[in-house]
């Protein structure tokens, strides 16, 4: 609908003044060309601005918030024994669907020999999915999960019950720390877009107060969302 | 959609007497209000963050068709098409068409008001397309073949027992036989029933809450989670989008997205926030094979540059709804169109003509508390005194009210004359009130004692009081 479009755009070009189209170009050249934050446009709440220990308990305290649950281990090696306490606590069969994601393979799953793991996108049959995250935001316990050949988009909203493995180095303060990880993300070939085709903020337990008024968890993602935290930054 | 905006005050007389409705709306407030309050409170630089949430929309305006090119060149680049079209009509025509370009049969549909303005379920349904509603808010009222009476709460108007009746009724063709009252239990269910039509469904359709022109994208925000399984599973997204949604870059929407949810339900965030950049990529799991965005515009372009731009700075969180005394008291409906409530009485007009809604800039008591509480700022009841303005001077409304406008514009005119009418009126709602110091009925003003006693005025009138007091400064006393 070429006419449709030339014909939207004239209009509003007309309206702010046909003979303002080079300022205008300049304009959002401009805002553009410096990617990142614009402290008088984008003000930072300094409640994310932390570091440390700190951080790690604001982020805490903020997925409580967002009704979702935390396990604390003190090392990588630990992640199996947890996932499978966590499952078994529920009742959950011992079984999920995991990302393929390399950086899972760093978990010795191997120690959980109950625990059965296919690495896929998942069903609407699988009950649990355990991910990664890209990064997780502190400032409102918020996971920021990337999309990719390793990192299916499904695993975040199909399975019933959804595991995030959140490094402490995973951790930063606010989502403009986290934009500018993803900004940093390799370019795929020649088009120079380092967004993938999915980037989700996953702010707790899907949701709904849409009957009665009453807020009940489950609506139409993950029932739960379960968070471990594995210290991968010990000082000691 | 034909609006229902002209039977505006018949809309709204019947909606006080709906008990349902009454019952639904009753105490509502309280949790959208006080929630917003304490999430405000918990961010210092609320404030802040609003006059730069207001910039960036003010500068998106200023530059926005350079702006859509960009996105859409981005959009391309990311694989994806972009789509314009000036009328519902058109966009209606276009996503038929994208729908039949894969032989759909089923779409799956996340939250859109574009959705409602384009009247979409019903004309798919007329072309042999099936549409499913997935937010339940949504669901709930397309199985009552309903609109929506708030724009982030849809089903707000509902209560328990209709929705119980609703799901009974709709859903004995799925095996569920049993009328359930528990809201857990009726959740549980549509979730069922819904859950295996994500994954049947050949289109996806999403609205968006914005269009990031430095990267292509567009964001939907949910806290079901719908907005996502709908464009994941589907075989195609379509995305229905306006040309005034973009925001510039990645940093902008994240400004945009504080503000979002703390004013809409008062959360800290909401639970989802998706970012979609075109189709699946060679090397994805998952995702849908081709990604449309719609843009319709719909009277927004005519909009740039008037007296009305600001309304396009609308991130749709329906505060001003929540906190409008008309809203909280005859909900959606009775606004007849998409848009209820202050950012609906001004941008309703803009859409559907004045000439067909001038009712709706009336209904409102200019309190205020709508451009108060709003995080982009909008000056909402001036525009409101703008179309009354307008409507006064193309002779729209009725001639009575014209007439008791005009008579009133005489008296404020002449001072004196005011005072003297003034000062002899209240004489005569004294005299006519008696010993019981209330009046029953009142000439020319039964809207106002048809449903509440009128208190006889006491004392002086203020003019009166006024001078009385300044004579007595004057003279030394306090």
């Amino acid at each position: 609908m070429t006419g449709a479009r030339d014909q939207i755009l004239g209009r509003i070009r007309g309206k702010l003044g046909n003979d303002k189209r080079a300022k205008s170009e300049q304009a959002v050249t401009d805002w553009l060309a410096k990617p990142g934050v614009k402290p008088e446009i984008n003000p930072i709440p300094a409640r994310g601005q932390i570091s440390g220990e700190a951080l790690v308990d604001l982020f805490r305290e903020m997925l409580s918030v967002a009704a979702a649950t935390i396990d604390d281990v003190d090392d990588i090696k630990d992640v199996p024994g947890a996932v499978s306490a966590w499952l078994a606590e529920h009742n959950l069969p011992a079984e999920a669907v995991m990302s393929p994601d390399l950086c899972m393979d760093e978990i010795p799953w191997d120690d959980q020999s109950m625990l059965t793991l296919r690495r896929d996108r998942a069903q609407t049959s699988d009950a649990v999915g355990i991910t990664p995250v890209f990064s997780a935001i502190a400032e409102t316990g918020t996971l920021m999960m990337a999309s990719s050949a390793d990192t299916p988009t499904t695993l975040n909203f199909l399975p019933d019950n959804h595991i995030a493995i959140v490094r402490k180095s995973d951790i930063v303060g606010t989502y403009e720390e986290g934009w500018a990880k993803m900004r940093l993300r390799d370019p795929r070939a020649g088009d120079g877009n380092f967004m993938p085709r999915n980037v989700n903020l996953v702010t707790g337990p899907s949701r709904s107060a849409d009957i009665d008024k009453t807020l009940f968890m489950g609506a139409h993602g993950p029932r739960r969302l379960h968070i471990v935290i594995v210290d991968d930054v010990k000082e000691d | 959609m034909i609006p229902e905006t002209r039977t505006f005050k018949e809309n709204a007389s019947k909606a006080l007497k709906d008990e349902n409705l009454q019952s639904a709306l009753k105490g509502m407030e309280g949790g959208f209000v006080f929630g917003r309050l304490a999430t405000i409170e918990k961010l210092p630089e609320y404030d802040d963050i609003r006059d730069g949430a207001v910039q960036i929309k003010k500068h998106v305006l200023e530059n926005l068709d350079v702006y859509l090119e960009t996105f859409e060149a981005n959009v391309i680049k990311n694989g994806g098409e972009v789509h314009w079209c000036q009328s519902p009509e058109q966009a209606r025509q276009k996503v038929l068409e994208l729908c039949r370009s894969i032989d759909a049969k089923t779409v799956t549909k996340g939250k859109s008001m574009i959705g409602e303005e384009m009247d979409l379920n019903h004309f798919l349904e007329e072309h042999s397309v099936e549409p499913i509603e997935t937010d339940l808010g949504e669901y709930i009222i397309q199985l009552a073949d309903e609109r929506p009476s708030h724009i982030i709460a849809p089903a707000i108007h509902k209560t328990k027992a209709q929705v119980s009746d609703l799901f009974h009724e709709h859903h004995k063709k799925y095996g569920k036989t049993e009328r359930l009252e528990d809201p857990r239990e009726l959740l549980e269910e549509a979730r069922e029933i819904l859950r295996p039509k994500y994954v049947t469904a050949d289109v996806g359709i999403t609205g968006a809450n914005f269009m990031i022109a430095e990267t292509g994208s567009t964001v939907i925000v949910t806290n079901e989670g719908n907005g996502d399984l709908t464009q994941t599973l589907a075989k195609m997204h379509i995305v229905l989008a306006t040309p005034e949604k973009i925001a510039p870059t990645l940093e902008d929407a994240s400004t945009l997205l504080r503000i979002l949810a703390r004013s809409a339900t008062g959360q800290e965030y909401s639970v989802y926030t998706t970012f979609s950049s075109g189709p699946k990529r060679s090397e994805d799991l998952d995702g849908p094979s081709s990604y449309h965005v719609i843009i319709l515009d719909n009277g927004r372009s005519e909009m740039v540059g008037s007296e009305f731009e600001d309304m396009l700075r609308c991130i749709k969180c329906g505060a001003c709804l929540m906190h409008c005394p008309v809203w909280s008291t005859i909900g959606g409906h009775a606004y007849g169109w998409v848009y209820p409530g202050p950012m609906g009485s001004v941008l309703t007009p803009n859409i559907v003509g004045l000439e067909d809604s001038c009712h709706l800039p009336n209904a409102s008591t200019f309190c205020g508390r709508c451009q108060e509480v709003c995080p982009e700022r909008i000056p909402l009841p001036r525009m409101l005194r703008k179309h009354r303005e307008n409507a006064y001077n193309a002779k729209l409304g009725a001639p009575i009210e014209r007439t008791g406008i005009a008579v009133w514009a005489f008296f404020a005119r002449h001072p004196m004359l005011y005072r003297f009418a003034t000062g002899l009126a209240m004489k005569a709602l004294k005299l006519m009130a008696g010993s019981k110091g209330k009046l029953r009925s009142v000439p020319l003003a039964s809207g106002w004692t048809g449903a509440r006693d009128l208190p006889a005025p006491e004392g002086q009138t203020f003019m009166a009081q006024y001078r009385a007091r300044k004579q007595r400064r004057a003279g030394g006393g306090s």
